[in-house]
């Protein structure tokens, strides 16, 4: 390929060329991972909660507390360290297997005007827990 | 027992110590140094091994007397899980790593025992230094030392999690780890080569099948995940882009860049500086792979508890990264390259490409990865990303990959003349055009312009590695006669390197068409439906035929019968169930708890090449609770001898009043207990056959799924080939010297060039300067040779090295 520019100026018009389209990439990244992200919250900071916004639930799911709910299933959910008010949560859709009471969740929803917790299909994640411990979780 | 694996590893860690010591003072290249540092590595592969042997005995042996064993094990484990529980647990997943290390250290030290003189100490030393700091870990750190034992043994340990009981569980966390950890070996020689300032290609080409390793390895691990996650957790998918995923995606896609870059600076003496950055940074996420499947820093499926050793592992991180940085900036001069990319159309111009969109792909995971903890940095809030954010930068950056896995082959090195461009891109476009007409035309693809512009790219990738197979093929045919099959196998006998990297590109190429044909035109219906009902999904009439239940000794298994109809089809029958694992541990826990326990779906999965049904089914056991619930309370009511009870009532009441009394007989009297409530479950379980409840099933219809692993399969089998080991080195011959790599290397390279010549890559008058100046270069290290055999008479290379190397040159010369 015939280039008549020279070449140390070739190789710093292509520095700033990639150097700017970097910069603009890295900032388009950052900018739509603040936009499009969701607040994670736990169930206690959740009672302050405005409706119509989306937020990431973590939490413990109450033992025993799980019960089947029409198409889905309702169960309660306090903070991870068992701490605070129960949140009611409902969820439609397949759950993970290792969801149970006892169990850390993670589920994407809206509080509803109840104040309960809906959960968006397909977002529930349950941790799966690496030691069995049966007695100490009970369902 | 544990008291002699704790000792053993003691010495192990002592050992490391030892073994670094020795390498320093051999720094300077003296021989019995250097040999004893390596000696020492032998022996502490050697304890480290016994170390193994000696946990998993016990776990064959249910020897619960080690707390390892009676947490991850029981009685009742099936003996393949119990050979698996030890990686299962966060400090034989330490033990593990270190005894991986210690293959590794000890084969890399091996390998290059006659070379890399300066090199091999230091290499040696951070080796030892990381072995160090894990068994030292596991021997000072709280509560993960694997030899940690309970006296008196309880009787029976908790069992291993139903969930990690899948085969998988044999392989996928050993491939991860073993991957990981063979990183650690070009690192080591990275660092060595820094420190020594001996930056010429050597420590590559020694650690290369090192890199090419741990790279397979993790891939394998990463396939697997997918493949158990697609078949065993009931969710249908295979990468949900979790924290642990990501943390194992991240050094495998450096590595990549690792792999292609490193032949740029062997190539061409470029991109030192960029090579050593791209291994401290692989290294850096391996360790950081490590550190968050056992944190739980970050919310993700895998976060195994919380950890008392992520505050260690982040220091290891911190010290490698910074010692990293240092040492390269204090070597910069000596990273510079006189050369420079002479065109873009060039295979290196177009391997830093790929190198700069992996690179930025590990930027944008690594980002979305820890981005809780960013904002809550920036913001106080915790907030995360979920997986259409990472899709919206990796599926463009994936798709211009794929582009150039098919580009990169059809280069030669240096430059590509117009005219040579032009024959060499001809076949691949029209086969890419024809692949964008008729999918344009036939099916729906249109709808989806990023999975079209892959399923494009991918057959241009396709096409030019068939042509290059192709070319090559005829290229040598020409040269030595013989059938097109027969050189076919010759050319990629004699090239496995570059073949065998083809080959991985076109596996990549089609598990790439399967992830985006799956990915973008799945239909995925969740519909609960009462037995006798059916519904549609996608053209496939779906029908709950009949509940079915299976009852064994471990679980319980709720499952349905359902009937596919696809028009034109024969009707298949598949049968998802799930199943409820009976509780175990010490004593009995109630009827109820044989319904509410660990439960794991089992898939219904009809594969095919076109497209997957999956199904999996959330049994209703609303009636079954109910009954257990009344079958617990006649249970108390028989217990207590109530009156009217039946015999049998009265004689476990009876037997239960006599081990209240004497506790040698509880253990039988809780056994009875046990085995009766299991009965009871058994027996409410089987009602649930006659259950009319509506089931909830999840149908997904997902196309050319299957061709994700087959394309992985490929992959496999091409990175295979590229790291058999040549013919000289697999009848053990030659010992070589440095200097006989060096002009192994140049042979090569003429090869290599000769090769493009003859298929028709290289231009006449390119492979004639080409050729010119790889001659000289070869000639430039013939001499040195020479001159440096004739005056080593005396000197350190003095012991018979040449001769036997050079033996083998002219091996290489004849093949």
């Amino acid at each position: 390929m015939p280039v008549l520019v020279d070449p140390q100026r070739k190789r710093k018009i292509r520095l700033v060329v990639a150097l700017s389209a970097a910069v603009l990439l890295a900032v388009g990244l950052i900018y739509t991972s603040f936009s499009a992200s969701t607040e994670a919250k736990e169930p206690s900071q959740l009672a302050a909660a405005s409706p119509g916004t989306s937020y990431e639930m973590t939490g413990r799911v109450v033992p025993k507390s799980v019960k089947r709910d029409g198409d889905g299933i309702a169960f309660k959910v306090k903070d991870r360290d068992g701490k605070g008010e129960a949140l009611p949560v409902t969820y439609t859709g397949t759950v993970p297997d290792p969801f149970r009471g006892g169990r850390e969740i993670v589920l994407t929803g809206e509080v509803e005007k109840g104040g309960t917790f809906v959960g968006e299909p397909d977002t529930l994640i349950t941790k799966c827990p690496s030691k069995f411990t049966t007695k100490k979780e009970d369902a | 027992m544990p008291n002699l694996g704790g000792a053993l590893l003691g010495l192990a860690f002592a050992t490391t110590v030892v073994a670094a010591g020795l390498a320093l003072l051999g720094r300077n290249g003296e021989r019995r140094w250097v040999d004893r540092s390596r000696y020492a590595v032998y022996v502490l592969f050697g304890l480290l091994t016994v170390c193994v042997v000696i946990i998993e005995v016990a776990f064959l042996s249910d020897d619960f007397s080690f707390d390892l064993v009676a947490g991850h094990s029981s009685i009742e484990t099936p003996t393949f899980y119990k050979l698996a529980a030890m990686w299962s647990s966060q400090e034989g997943s330490l033990l593990l790593w270190a005894w991986v290390l210690s293959i590794a250290a000890a084969a890399a030290l091996y390998a290059t025992r006659n070379r890399l003189r300066e090199i091999v100490p230091w290499a040696t030393a951070v080796m030892m230094g990381v072995v160090a700091f894990f068994t030292g870990l596991m021997l000072f750190a709280p509560d993960v030392n694997p030899f940690s034992s309970t006296s008196p043994a309880p009787a029976d340990g908790v069992g291993l999690n139903p969930l990690l009981q899948h085969p998988s569980m044999m392989i996928h966390p050993p491939m991860l780890y073993s991957g990981y950890v063979a990183f650690t070996v070009p690192f080591a020689f990275a660092i060595g080569a820094l420190i020594t300032r001996r930056l010429d290609a050597e420590w590559i080409r020694s650690t290369r099948r090192f890199a090419l390793i741990a790279w397979t390895f993790l891939g394998i691990g990463l396939v697997l995940g997918a493949r158990w996650s697609y078949t065993e957790l009931g969710w249908g998918g295979y990468w949900a882009w979790d924290p642990v995923e990501n943390a194992a995606l991240m050094p495998w896609l450096l590595g990549t860049a690792f792999l292609h870059s490193i032949m740029v600076q062997e190539k061409r003496g470029m991109l030192k500086a960029w090579n050593a950055s791209l291994i401290v940074g692989t290294f850096s996420m391996a360790l950081l792979g490590t550190f968050l499947v056992r944190s739980g820093v970050l919310q993700s499926i895998h976060a195994f508890g919380d950890s008392t050793v992520g505050p260690y592992i982040l220091g290891l991180i911190g010290v490698v990264l910074l010692g990293s940085t240092a040492l390269i900036v204090s070597r910069l001069d000596d990273l510079r390259s006189p050369k420079r990319i002479d065109s873009l159309a060039s295979r290196e111009s177009v391997f830093l490409l790929n190198n700069l969109l992996l690179v930025g792909m590990t930027a944008v995971i690594f980002w979305g990865t820890f981005f809780p903890l960013i904002s809550e940095f920036f913001t106080g809030d915790k907030a995360s990303l979920a997986a259409p954010w990472f899709d919206r930068y990796t599926t463009p950056i994936a798709v211009l990959l794929v582009l150039f896995t098919g580009i990169g082959p059809l280069l030669a090195w240096r430059r590509i003349t117009w005219a040579t461009a032009k024959r060499a891109f001809a076949v691949p476009l029209a086969v890419a055009a024809v692949v964008l007409v008729v999918l344009l035309a036939f099916t729906d693809a249109g709808q989806r312009p990023w999975a079209l512009v892959l399923f494009v790219f991918a057959g241009f990738a396709l096409a030019g590695i068939a042509q290059e197979f192709w070319n090559g093929a005829s290229a040598r045919r020409r040269l030595s006669g013989g059938s097109l099959p027969g050189s076919l196998v010759a050319v990629v006998g004699r090239n496995r390197r570059r073949y065998g990297g083809y080959i991985v590109h076109a596996g990549i190429a089609v598990l790439l068409i399967g992830i985006a044909a799956s990915s973008s035109f799945q239909t995925n219906r969740d519909v609960q439906l009462k037995p006798g009902e059916s519904t549609v999904v996608d053209g496939r009439e779906v029908t709950y035929v009949r509940p079915t239940v299976d009852t064994t000794a471990e679980y319980l298994q709720f499952g349905a019968e359902l009937e596919v109809e696809q028009e034109g089809g024969e009707p298949t029958v598949l049968r998802p169930s799930k199943r409820y694992f009976a509780p175990t541990g010490s004593g009995p826990s109630g009827i109820g708890s044989y319904f509410q326990g660990e439960s794991t779906s089992e898939v219904g999965l009809k594969a095919g090449a076109g497209s997957d049904l999956w199904t999996a089914v959330s049994p209703n056991l609303t009636e079954v609770q109910k009954q257990s619930g009344a079958a617990e309370r006649g249970f108390r009511e028989c217990v207590r001898g109530a009156p009217g009870a039946p015999e049998e009532c009265k004689a476990l009441g009876a037997m239960m009043k006599r081990a209240a009394a004497d506790p040698s007989l509880r253990p039988a009297a809780l056994a009875q207990i046990a085995k009766l409530q299991s009965l009871a479950a058994s027996q409410i379980a089987g009602t649930y056959a006659d259950s009319t409840a509506a089931a909830t099933f999840k149908v997904i219809v997902n196309p050319l799924v299957t061709w994700i692993w087959i394309g992985a399969l490929i992959a496999f089998a091409g990175a295979l080939i590229a790291l058999w080991p040549t013919r000289g080195r697999r009848r053990g011959v030659p010992v070589r010297t440095e200097a006989d790599a060096l002009k192994e290397a140049k042979y090569r390279e003429i090869r290599d060039a000769e090769l493009d010549h003859a298929a028709g890559k290289l231009s006449d008058e390119d492979f004639a300067v080409l050729d010119a100046e790889l001659r000289r270069e070869a000639v430039e290290i013939l001499d040195r040779v020479e001159g440096r055999n004739g005056a080593a008479g005396n000197g350190h290379a003095g012991n018979g090295d040449g001769a036997a190397g050079r033996g083998e040159a002219e091996k290489v010369e004849q093949s």
